[in-house]
Formats: structure tokens, sequence, C-alpha cells
């Protein structure tokens, strides 16, 4: 534990602002995969344990799509793409034939696709690391911001990841589509009542979530390492932030993730040893003060 | 998964097996079919999970040298049959499966190919079981240096965090007299290996050049998936060095996450891992000026054999050598050297004649490298530090280490752990 260097960093603006972009980053990325788990969840009850495994699959889209066109943002639109017709295929396939089961049974399903996919990844992409490189639009000096430093392609994953956040938010909240999901998630015998085909709906939230987290995989490509098994630790982290969040609330779900961030960037200064540790302290806080999550409604 | 790499049961050993059957339930004399049955070797390692690359240097490492071995004619006609199993890198779980190879599999010869901390739950299988045993990835020193851990059956054919840390803190303290570098922080991931690698690198950064004052440290988990944070408080602590002993897809992330920062312009790193194919090859936009320790480079040591067998590797498995690998052939050439200086499977056989045993090493000071009788651990295998460049050879001047240092400042430190 070291709060004076904590205590220095929080009155020293370059301090400030290194860290705070520093937080921004980590909770943006990681809420365009916990936003498509508090998605799933909120409408179909069903914790989708694969989700990180949909962020994996990006990542390798991303890498094999700007390998053949060099060109980052194809590589990036390829992920999203691509993970949303697998998750298409995932849930009409898979999850589908399981919705009514018991929860064991959905975390079994998951687990074994997770186990395959894990698999199909070493024997398409290797079993070593690979690295997607920096494109070389972003190979430029850090911006310098009151003393603090800010890399030119985290100010473009920023941007970016806000936007979709926007996008995604708009969507749910100011659509018809928003509001057939938004009641599905409520009362869907209701929603089949009114003729609506629920599977479509049902369908179409596994399409957003493997887009989000085909996007979040083909963004973070160029700044962590691509192999087999990386969605493990993500979709641990997505799960604090739906917890903390509130289940299914992806207004919570951004909340969160940006708790998250903060608490990693700024807890490496004061508690080096305990930053993972300070994620899950957060979350049993949350736990205890409101079970429901910050933005999650009781039951 | 297992994986056999031997030969496939022919009719003629079917027809064997089949005979000695009748012979057991008829009584007939009893006649031995032993000289021809294979020798099985079990090889704990890790094939899944972000892991899975360190079995497949280590399996290709130590194969090839068997399948030479095999083709060569075994051992007086007995091959070798290597069965590898994947632990997922779980120490409980290697340690079953270490247990399952001797017991269930007949295995003669266990091959650790695992983590640090598989290979101390190994050992114990190794003592209770008096298995011969090599450990060839395990770098943690006090595995074969304390003799409270060490056993008469088991060897390390793998690099010794001791020797690295002397070697690295010998040369970082060169480098920082010569730039006047004091400010030093630590960025090492936060396991075994981590700590005691970053703890004895600045203990002999320090015993080499006293004005060393390490003003922070960094704590990344092993297998993070960002280092944004650790990278910030390295730019807010304005350290000007930092020491780093990251691996594999972890480092690359470092590495890929520091430029963007523009770290490397800002001080020097000493990032131990850094000089092996893994790496060297995996990032883009490798940075010049880094310093690395050497892990496995075809270009050191600068000699014929070692360019030779990068090469032939290379050729067979259409892909670079990494550490792992150099390790594991050089634990299999031990086992199979002293197999034929024996004639025999005998681990007390067996062990003794590996206890101080040279061979011939492409990988070693002068081509040999050397089992060291009192501790079972290696010396003398080729270990330096030097700078990358962007392209091939990566690391184009290494300075050796001197091993006459390293094994005074190793007595020392044995002493002072109370291991002598």
């Amino acid at each position: 534990m070291d709060l004076s260097a904590l205590g220095n960093c929080l009155t020293s603006a370059s301090c400030i602002v290194t860290q705070t972009t520093s937080g921004l980053i980590i909770g943006l990325l990681l809420f365009l995969v916990a936003a498509g788990v508090s998605l799933i969840f909120g409408v179909l009850k069903v914790v989708n344990f694969a989700h990180g495994s949909f962020y994996m699959l990006g990542a390798y889209f991303a890498l094999t799509a700007f390998k053949l066109t060099d060109n980052y943002l194809v590589a990036v639109l390829a992920a999203g793409i691509g993970v949303a017709i697998f998750g298409l295929l995932f849930e009409r396939l898979l999850m589908s034939r399981v919705y009514g089961s018991p929860v064991l049974m959905q975390l079994l399903v998951c687990y074994g696709v997770i186990l395959i996919l894990d698999d199909v990844v070493k024997i398409i992409w290797g079993a070593d690391f690979r690295s997607f490189g920096m494109p070389a639009t972003f190979q430029a000096l850090p911006f310098v911001f009151a003393g603090g430093v800010v890399p030119v392609f985290y100010m473009f994953l920023i941007v970016v990841t806000l936007l979709i956040a926007a996008i995604l938010g708009l969507v749910i909240t100011r659509t018809r589509y928003g509001k057939i999901v938004r009641a599905a998630a409520v009362n869907p015998s209701m929603v089949s009542a009114l003729g609506i085909n629920t599977g479509v709906v049902y369908a179409s939230v596994f399409v957003i979530g493997g887009l989000l987290a085909g996007l979040a995989g083909g963004l973070a490509a160029p700044v962590r390492s691509l192999v087999s098994g990386m969605g493990t630790s993500v979709i641990i982290e997505s799960f604090i932030v739906t917890v903390i969040g509130g289940m299914g609330s992806v207004a919570g779900a951004l909340v969160g993730s940006l708790l998250i961030g903060l608490v990693r960037s700024f807890g490496t200064i004061g508690f080096p040893l305990f930053t993972e540790g300070l994620m899950f302290l957060l979350m049993a806080v949350v736990l205890v003060v409101k079970p429901s999550g910050l933005f999650g409604k009781g039951n | 998964m297992t994986k056999l790499i031997g030969p496939k049961p022919t009719r003629r050993d079917v027809v064997k097996g089949a005979g000695v059957a009748a012979v057991g339930i008829t009584g007939f004399p009893y006649i031995s079919f032993a000289q021809n049955k294979p020798i099985r070797a079990g090889m704990v390692t890790i094939n899944s999970g972000r892991g899975a690359m360190v079995g497949s240097a280590s399996s290709k490492g130590a194969s090839w040298e068997v399948e030479k071995f095999n083709a060569a004619g075994g051992l007086g006609g007995r091959p070798i049959e290597l069965i590898i199993r994947d632990s997922k890198g779980k120490p409980d779980e290697s340690a079953r499966i270490a247990r399952e190879f001797v017991n269930s599999d007949g295995c003669e010869i266990l091959f650790d190919a695992d983590s640090s901390a598989a290979a101390f739950a190994i050992q114990e299988v190794a003592k209770e079981l008096g298995v011969l045993t090599v450990h060839m990835n395990s770098e943690t020193s006090s595995l074969t240096a304390d003799p409270k851990i060490r056993s008469w059956n088991a060897f390390r054919s793998a690099r010794q965090g001791i020797h690295d840390a002397i070697g690295g803190g010998s040369y970082a303290a060169g480098v920082a007299k010569e730039k006047g570098l004091v400010k030093w922080m630590g960025c090492s991931p936060d396991y075994a290996y981590g700590r005691d690698s970053n703890v004895l690198f600045f203990e002999y950064l320090k015993h080499f050049n006293k004005d060393i004052e390490v003003v922070g440290e960094s704590w990344p988990k092993l297998f993070q998936a960002d280092y944004t944070e650790q990278l910030t408080k390295i730019l807010q602590t304005k350290p000007q060095a930092i020491y780093s002993c990251l691996w594999g897809g972890d480092l690359t992330t470092f590495i890929d996450q520091s430029s963007i920062y523009n770290l490397f312009a800002q001080m020097q790193v000493f990032a131990i891992n850094i000089a092996d194919y893994a790496i060297l090859t995996a990032v883009k936009n490798l940075p010049k000026g880094i310093h690395s320790g050497s892990r496995y480079l075809a270009t050191f040591p600068k000699t014929k054999e070692n360019a030779d067998w990068a090469a032939a590797y290379r050729a067979k498995f259409n892909e670079y050598p990494q550490n792992w690998s150099w390790e594991n052939a050089t634990g299999a050439q031990f086992v199979i050297e002293a197999m034929k200086k024996t004639n025999s499977t005998d681990p007390k056989k067996v062990a003794a004649a590996m206890e101080g045993m040279t061979i011939d090493s492409p990988f070693g000071v002068g081509g040999k490298i050397t089992m060291r009788a009192e501790d079972h651990t290696i010396i003398n295998y080729a270990t330096g530090w030097g700078q990358t460049i962007p392209t091939d050879p990566y690391v184009p001047d290494v300075q050796s280490v001197d091993w006459k240092v390293i094994a005074e400042l190793e007595i020392e430190w044995k002493k002072k752990s109370k291991y002598l």
C-alpha cells in the first residue's frame, strides 16, 4: 500500500490526466464486452459464459482481415460482423435449445464452446501468441495534456467506444426495436402475444452482443497479444462489471466498466499489490449496499 | 489429450503380448521379452489456454531428440515412447498426471515441461516414486538449490533464476555506470517466478553498482490483458531504467503498449525474456535498444553447431526454436546419454551417470554443458545480454556472462539462503 504516492498523484495534474485516460480506456473496452453480457442476460436471463470467446474471435478475425487488407478500419468491421454472425449461429444452433434448461446446463454448453473455440483458434492460428502491430496511422508520438501523456491510439479508442456506447444507448432507448427488446426482458410472453417473434428478438440480442464483443476484440487487438484463451480474463471482469452495474442494465455496464477502469488505474498507484483485489472489493461493497447492482432492478 | 511419439504396436508385438498372456495362464517357463519393450517416458506440459506455447516448444525440443535416438536404434533395440499429456497449467493436475504416468502407464522417465509451480508438485511425486525425473522448464532456483527439495533422482535442464540474476545484474550495473542510470523500477508478473527474478536482479544490480536506487515497483498479474495502468505508473514514477521479467504474450503486449506511450525513448528497458524468437518475431515494430538476456538465439553462441541446430529445427517444424526448445532438447540429451553410458534404464544407475556428466551441446559455452553433481542443475550453458535491433539477427552483439563470476556469487547466495 502506498497512500502517499496516491495522494501525490491526486494532487498532480499530469498524473490525473494520465491515470484518468488510462482508466477510461480500460473501462470503455471492457464496456463493449460487458454490455453484450448484460444485454443477453437482461433479455434472455442467460449467463453467456462464452462471451469472452466472442471477444477472442473478434481479435483473431481482425488479425486475419488486417493481414489481407492492411486496413485497420476494415479489420475492425470484419471482426464485428464476423462475430455477430457467429453469435447468431451460436444462439440458433446451441443456446436456443437450452433456454428452458437449468442454469447448469446453459453453463455447460457455454463452457464446452469455450474449450472448442480455444482449440479451434490453436488449430487455425497456432498455439503461440500473435501480435497485431500498431497500424501506421497511429504510430505517432503521444499527446501531452497538462503534463499527462495520452497515446494517439487511445484517443481514437476513447472516441470510437464512446460513439458505439451512444449508438447502443439510442437504439435501446429511442427505437421501436429497443422498446421490443426492453419489453422482452420484462415480459416475453406478452411480447409474443402481441405477434412479435421472440425467437428473432433473442437471436438479434446475441447478434448485437457478438457485434460488440467482436468490435472490442478488433479495437483492442493492436495493443493486446492474441492467444488462445485470451477471453478468460475479459469474461471475469465483464461479470464483475455486470454485477456492479446491475444485471441486464446497459447503462449500468457503462458505469460499472468505467468504475473498474478507474479503480485499476488509480489503484495501481496506491495499492500496487492489491489492484485485482480492489475490483472484487468494489463488487462486494456494491453487493452489500445494493444487491441488485447500481442500475439493477430488484429481482 | 495424450500424444504418443514412438512405434505403433505391430502384429508381432500383439502376438508377443498374446504369448506373454498365454505363458501367464498356462504356466510355461518364463521367457523375457523386456529387451524389445519400449522405454516409456511421460512428459507433463501445458498444451491448452494461454500457456499452450510452452507445450508446443517443449514437446518439439524433447521429441526431436527422442526421434533421433529411436532412429539410431534406441537402447539395445528399445526405443523411447514419449507420452505427452496436458496439465492445463494446473499444478495439482500436473502432479496427478505424473503419478499416473508411473503407476498406470509404466513410465520409467518423467519429463517435467510445466511451469515452476507444477515443478515443485512433480518433485514431490518424483521423490515418493523414485522415478528418474528431469525438470525442463522451471527456472526457480530453490527447486535444485534447496537440499530439502532436491532429490537423488531429479535433475534440471533449464537455465536457473540465480544464474540469470547474477548475469543480468552484472551487465545492467555496467550499463548503469556508463549511462548514469541511478533510479530504477521493476515491473514483473505477480507470481513466484516474477517475484524471485525481480528481487534477485535488483540484489545483484546493487551488488555490482552501489549507487542504484529502486524508486518503485509494479506487479501486473500473470496473463494480464492490459498493462496501461502499469505503464502510466511507470511514466509517473519517472525512473531512468526499468527491469521486467514478463514473458510470452504478456511481454509482447507490454512492448506494444509501451511503444504507444513512447516509453522506450524515455528510459532504458531491461527485459530479460525478449531475446527469444517467439517474442522477437511476434512484435511487429520491435524497438531498437532494449536490453535483454539471451533466451535462445541462433547467433549465440556464435558457432556452426548452434546455427545448424537452429536451421534444422526450423526446417523440421517450420518455426523458430525457443528457450523451451533448447532446454527440453538438453534434458532429453542428458537422459539419453546416461542411458547409453549405463546401458540401463534403472533410475539409480542413470541418475548416478547424470551427476557431473558433461555432454556435447550446441547450447553450451565451448560446445559443452555440464549437469552439476552437487545440485543436479545444468551449468556452462551460453548466457549473456545484448541490445535489440528491429530485424534479424535481432540481438546482434551478445556479451557473454562469465561463469566463474556466476559460480562464485551463487555459492555466496546459497550460503546466505542457508542452502549450504
